[in-house]
């Protein structure tokens, strides 16, 4: 069995939620705190609800589409925002400047609606993250397997997710990992295909470590 | 005047201890799993011995006291030196302290010039209640805000002012006069982004939780169960809905008779209408008349005045419910919906105060914004059980993910981390 280059270091990851001064309460504001707010805010909202609201599987994409939908009932504008796909982006300016392209053309062709007053405010808030290394690392596949599987929620989320940003890469700690100290290339590419979306982190988890046995299972057949 | 208190580590005051106190993470494994709980003791190594100073102003009575009754001792279990000390005072002080804290909360006071000076005072008389010695100090509620002031100039720790009240209305003349001392710690910790207020210092939003071994919220044996419905005279065969509040009229108890009797012309269920307050609060006796005015002559209404400590009857109530209803006009943080989710009950609330970080819209249960609203999601559960039933069990997550006492302690370590860095820098 391939041993990495470089081992795996888990991490524990724990987030700090910081309310920031910007508050929207109409369509109108929330284009403007878009605008306004912090990289972290934006990270936060799009990135980071991932990861707290781990078991929703449907309708929760990010915090502006489910507060567009649950304090204006707009359902097409949420649709538009829910649609936005974090793995696309390799910057916070750049998802933050679609996010403001979508909300801007929905203010623009309606006026009315986008000073409606919500029924509850929508608060900007980020995370600050402290992450202590954990005492496991992981040097060999079945290695890496073992230690995935002991990892809680937020520290798969961390790496599989939060890590995206962090690398200023369209991959994920596990994937850069599985490329640059195993050279499992096609391994890494499946992994990073894992779609968040549709699944919670555990059902991610799962179809992550189904990847990594059938590629142990392919190694020892050719060994 | 009374004297400052301070308890020693695993002696706790029994009379706020109703179930046992776990001090140990040990017990939370099978609800947490063992990973979550290896990752706290991780958390906590880098500050293991680190000696945490929490400050209330009472050991036993209210939501604070209770929450550092069940997190003081977790602190110890994975390492840390956590002492609680209680500011001492008397009834001069705490009637200023308690028109302080109906002020922020928006009631209208006309205060003296003598008030403020009173607070001061005591605050000053308090001034060697926090140790010199220590890591970190965590400040509760406004009470005793202002021994900041007194902190000695070789003090260089990170003092935390934790405000677990709403201050999204407060009275200004309140506010300003406590915001110079809020000013001055390295932090703000609030229980709802609502809450928070524009201050020159980081704003951390910690949720309140609940702990599920806690007598309110540990399972209950299906015997238990069915003697409360049994004594109480509520038919276990047909749904059954519950409101737990007290009567007050910003908790709208007559508004759920009304949603109620919308729901009952399609389904046939009962109301339950449980809570305390109405025997030592005035407002609280009208408002339980003007309740049991709108449910004359329904049988299938039970109006229950619990006296202040039934919680396993609370708890029970909760369980055998078909659908939880917090129709709030207003709310602080509104822990009775954690408490139903944790119990994978579907809920349907009122979008106010703490309920919305709770209840996500279709995700974790329904929002509503009138009792026609109310009576619609109500009646639209009862039709699609297991649509509720999905609710109920996503609420059971998100409160495993957010509002457990585990949690909190993950948010304290977390920031004593934070800090810990900030400061070394």
């Amino acid at each position: 069995m391939n041993t990495a280059k470089e081992p795996f270091q888990f991490v524990t990851a724990s987030n700090l939620t910081c309310v920031e001064n910007h508050v929207a309460n109409t369509i109108n504001k929330l284009l403007e705190g878009l605008d306004q707010a912090s990289d972290a805010a934006i990270f936060y909202h799009t990135f980071q609800t991932l990861g707290e609201h781990h078991f929703l599987t449907e309708g929760f994409s990010n915090d502006f589409a489910q507060w567009v939908l649950s304090a204006f009932n707009q359902p097409m504008l949420a649709e538009r925002l829910a649609s936005i796909d974090v793995r696309d982006y390799v910057s916070v300016a750049a998802l933050r400047n679609d996010l403001k392209m979508i909300t801007a053309e929905f203010c623009e062709q309606h006026p009315k609606d986008a000073d409606q007053l919500a029924l509850e405010p929508f608060y900007f808030c980020k995370a600050v993250q402290v992450t202590v290394p954990l005492t496991w690392e992981a040097n060999t596949l079945a290695g890496f397997r073992a230690g995935l599987e002991r990892l809680t929620h937020a520290s798969f989320y961390h790496h599989f997710l939060a890590s995206r940003l962090r690398l200023q890469l369209r991959t994920n700690d596990f994937s850069h990992w599985f490329s640059v100290a195993l050279g499992l290339d096609e391994l890494a590419d499946k992994a990073n295909r894992i779609d968040i979306y549709t699944n919670t982190l555990d059902s991610a988890r799962a179809e992550l470590i189904v990847l990594v046995e059938k590629e142990m299972t392919k190694k020892e057949a050719r060994a | 005047m009374t004297s400052p208190q301070v308890l020693a580590a695993n002696s706790l005051p029994s009379a706020a201890a109703l179930s046992p106190i776990a001090s140990s993470l040990d017990p939370y494994v099978p609800l947490l799993g063992a990973s979550e709980v290896a990752e706290l003791h991780a958390l906590a190594r880098p500050l293991e011995g680190s000696c945490v100073d929490m400050v209330n102003s009472t050991f036993v009575g209210g939501g604070v006291a209770e929450i550092l009754t069940r997190l003081l001792p977790l602190m110890r279990g994975v390492g840390l030196d956590a002492r609680w000390h209680v500011m001492a005072g008397d009834l001069e002080f705490f009637e200023v302290t308690k028109a302080f804290h109906n002020a922020l909360h928006g009631t209208s006071h006309q205060f003296r010039p003598r008030d403020f000076e009173i607070f001061m005072d005591y605050s000053q008389r308090n001034r060697q209640l926090v140790p010199q010695e220590g890591e970190f100090v965590v400040i509760h509620d406004p009470q005793p805000a202002a021994l900041i002031e007194y902190r000695s100039a070789e003090d260089k720790r990170p003092w935390i002012w934790r405000c677990h009240i709403d201050l999204s209305h407060p009275s200004k003349e309140v506010w300003s006069f406590l915001e110079r001392f809020v000013s001055k710690y390295a932090g703000a910790i609030f229980s709802s982004p609502e809450y928070s207020r524009q201050l020159p210092v980081s704003q951390y939003l910690f949720f309140p939780s609940i702990d599920p071994f806690s007598d309110k919220n540990r399972e209950l044996e299906p015997s238990f169960i069915s003697g409360v419905l049994e004594r109480y005279g509520i038919d276990p065969k047909r749904p059954i809905l519950t409101q737990i509040s007290r009567f007050d009229r910003l908790k709208d108890p007559v508004g759920v008779v009304r949603a109620y009797q919308i729901v009952k012309r399609y389904f046939d269920c009962q109301l339950v209408l449980a809570g305390g307050g109405a025997s030592d609060d005035p407002e609280g006796q009208v408002v339980l008349q003007e309740t049991l005015e709108a449910a004359r002559g329904d049988r299938d209404i039970h109006v229950l005045e619990l006296p202040a400590a039934s919680p396993l009857d609370v708890n029970a109530l909760q369980r055998a419910s078909t659908i939880v209803i917090q129709k709030s006009l207003r709310e602080g943080f509104g822990l009775t919906v954690s408490e139903a989710l944790w119990k994978k009950k579907p809920v349907v609330a009122s979008a106010v105060g703490g309920i919305p970080l709770q209840v996500i819209h279709r995700q974790t249960g329904l929002l509503a914004h009138s009792v026609e609203g109310a009576a619609y999601q109500i009646r639209y559960l009862l039709s699609h059980p297991k649509i509720a039933q999905k609710l109920g069990e996503q609420g059971h997550e998100h409160v495993r993910e957010n509002f457990l006492i585990t949690g909190n302690l993950r948010r304290y370590l977390t920031l004593f981390l934070h800090l810990k860095n900030c400061y070394k820098q």
